[in-house]
């Protein structure tokens, strides 16, 4: 039977919330795992199928380049940074559980954090000021519709992949999903490191109760577990060769014409101006990608 | 019927009388074993009930596990060997006195005919914290009472702590380290060898560990290399009274001597750290000195570097300086 918690007595007898059972980590390990092969499994199956029902590309709009800009250098070293500080805190908060010795570990661990706040910082900021903020936050009658269609697509092969902007609905719930989880991480996160000695302040372990203290952990721990599962399938779905073209967005910038075409709806995601000189891709301010729930 | 609760738990004891037969109970019962050799840590624990393992595994009827043989040139000393027999042993008393010194060292008589070398190099920290069952990080939970400003924490580490702040309490272990002792481990598969610096580990390895050994491993013999013996050694621990007492800080060394130079030095130092720590960048320093006055106070002032301490242990960075001096004193002409 899994358990959910870990608690312990103190002196007197009474039981202290200490965190989340590792029992949760295991379940999220083979939980991603299954759901991995899974998608493998299902994916090869529709493969056929899915083949057949596509839908033809919309007609490129006159003056539409061959590089299309996706994601600006600052988006780009933004969710680099957040990965790499990702991986670090998923692989030491939990190597060291699986009993493989991380020398400091808890460095490690809270550098990274610190890390991941100001890149969160600085991309909530790079978001509000120099991004379309709504089309990734947005929550609106287009948003459900889209999901609609995204759950028909998935229940049958016939129903064609719904045309989204320049955020697709899956990526969209995504991102909701890690704001959710990295605040409640980031939050109790910082809690934590209150209670350590860190160049920031003097450890102050009495600045809760056992109690709530136990409660910030066992948040933290559901953040972590949440996030094994959520790396494990944006991993995944980044190296699977359909989605390959949006991880090279994601390295170089740009997304081509075609799979712009195949996979966007140009009246959602409006690509306007000119070809950045020498690339042949569009500058980043002359990509718009309008709040699609206005 | 009430429950009576003064009395230590109720557990399974197991007494086998091989050391293959141990592992094999120590690896089936896993965490829920209890490695029992002299009793002097493991009947505190059981007693005040903070302890409750289900199993316990006692080694008192392995032969093999006890005396002192030649091996290699060195000694091999069986984990369940006494105190008291290594501080009698006619060699090493001669060429090994630093590990007599230290082992005679150890609490009285009585502990020192009870207790074991591996007991007393695998005994638990003595934080009353983490002893009196406060759920603190060691014990699993999430806080060091130890450190927060409020807290008493006179004995506790000035160095290598990583959240918690409780510092090893074995006597024999600088000796060990100083005379570049190994540690054999046995699990079910395979003995280890471990140097006895790396036998010790801190909390930014495992913070509910002292050393390596993990459930379902034993430590089953300590072999001391030839390396050192017949070195001059200096072993001093300070304590807060003449016997029967942890020490504050303590500094086991050996020196190599090619007539008035140290040729070659091991220093380890106990009590400032959540593990026995050996100063090789002192070391360093005073290899191919006479140990003068200038050496030993930059010995000294080397020790300390990097020392932190608590609101009520500021008084052990100055000792252990001063401890540090002595023992290169030691071998000044």
């Amino acid at each position: 039977m899994i358990e959910l918690w870990r608690s312990t007595q103190n002196p007197w007898g009474q039981d202290v919330l200490i965190g989340v059972s590792w029992d949760l980590m295991w379940a999220a390990i083979v939980t991603a795992a299954l759901f991995l092969v899974g998608h493998t499994i299902w994916y090869r199956m529709r493969a056929g199928a899915e083949a057949a029902a596509e839908a033809a590309p919309a007609p490129a709009p006159a003056g539409l380049p061959e590089r299309i800009p996706r994601h600006s250098l600052a988006s780009r070293i933004f969710h680099w940074t957040m990965s790499a500080a990702m991986l670090v805190l998923l692989i030491t908060a939990f190597v060291p559980v699986m009993g493989l010795e991380i020398p400091s570990w808890v460095t490690w661990h809270w550098v990274a954090g610190v890390v991941l706040i100001l890149s969160i910082v600085y991309h909530i900021i790079h978001a509000i000021g120099w991004q379309d903020f709504w089309s990734m936050m947005g929550f609106g009658p287009q948003f459900f519709r889209e999901g609609i269609g995204h759950l028909r697509h998935l229940m049958s092969s016939t129903a064609p992949e719904p045309k989204s902007g320049k955020y697709p609905f899956d990526h969209r719930m995504y991102h909701h999903a890690v704001i959710v989880f990295s605040l409640a991480a980031v939050v109790t996160g910082v809690i934590m490191m209150m209670r350590i000695n860190t160049p920031f302040w003097a450890q102050n372990p009495y600045i809760l109760s056992d109690q709530a203290v136990g409660l910030v952990f066992a948040i933290h721990g559901l953040a972590g577990v949440a996030f094994i599962l959520l790396i494990a399938s944006h991993i995944y779905f980044a190296i699977r060769p359909e989605k390959r073209w949006i991880t090279w967005s994601m390295i170089r910038g740009w997304v081509d014409r075609d799979h712009y075409l195949e996979h966007h709806d140009p009246a959602k995601w409006v690509v306007t101006g000119e070809p950045a000189k020498g690339s042949g891709a569009l500058a980043d301010s002359s990509v718009s990608a309008p709040r699609e729930d206005g | 019927m009430a429950t009576i609760k003064d009395m230590i738990p109720a557990f399974d004891l197991l007494q086998p009388t091989s050391v293959e037969d141990a592992v094999a109970l120590l690896s089936e019962h896993g965490s829920d074993a209890w490695v029992l050799a002299g009793g002097l840590d493991t009947f505190d624990w059981l007693k005040d009930r903070i302890k409750r393992p289900r199993v316990i595994v006692d080694l008192g009827g392995i032969a093999e596990m006890r005396g002192i043989r030649d091996a290699q040139d060195g000694l091999e000393i069986g984990a369940m060997t006494t105190l008291t027999e290594i501080v009698n042993h006619q060699r090493v008393q001669s060429e090994y006195s630093l590990l007599a010194n230290a082992a005679e060292h150890v609490a009285t008589p009585q502990i020192r005919n009870q207790g074991t070398l591996g007991g007393n190099v695998s005994q638990d920290t003595r934080c009353w914290y983490y002893r009196s069952g406060w759920p603190c990080y060691r014990a699993g939970g999430n806080t060091c009472y130890a450190s927060a400003p409020q807290a008493v924490n006179r004995e506790h580490a000035v160095m290598g702590t990583s959240r918690c702040v409780a510092v090893n309490p074995s006597d024999t272990a600088p000796a060990l380290i100083a005379l570049d002792a190994k540690m054999i481990v046995q699990d079910r598969r395979r003995p280890s060898t471990y140097d006895a610096e790396d036998f010790f580990i801190g909390p930014s390895i495992d913070i509910t560990r002292m050393t390596v050994m993990k459930p379902g491993d034993l430590l089953t013999r300590v072999y001391v290399p030839p390396i050192w013996a017949n070195a001059n050694f200096y072993f001093e621990k300070v304590r807060d009274r003449g016997s029967w007492d942890f020490q504050l800080v303590s500094v086991a060394a050996a020196f190599r001597m090619s007539g008035n130079t140290i040729e070659q030095a091991r220093i380890a130092v106990n009590g400032v750290a959540p593990y026995p720590v050996r100063l090789e960048a002192v070391e360093r320093l005073v290899a191919g000195t006479s140990g003068d006055v200038a050496t030993q106070d930059a010995a000294g002032d080397l020790a300390v570097r990097g020392a932190r301490a608590l609101r009520h242990n500021d008084y052990k960075i100055p000792m252990m300086r001063n401890l540090v001096r002595r023992a290169v004193r030691s071998v000044s002409a």
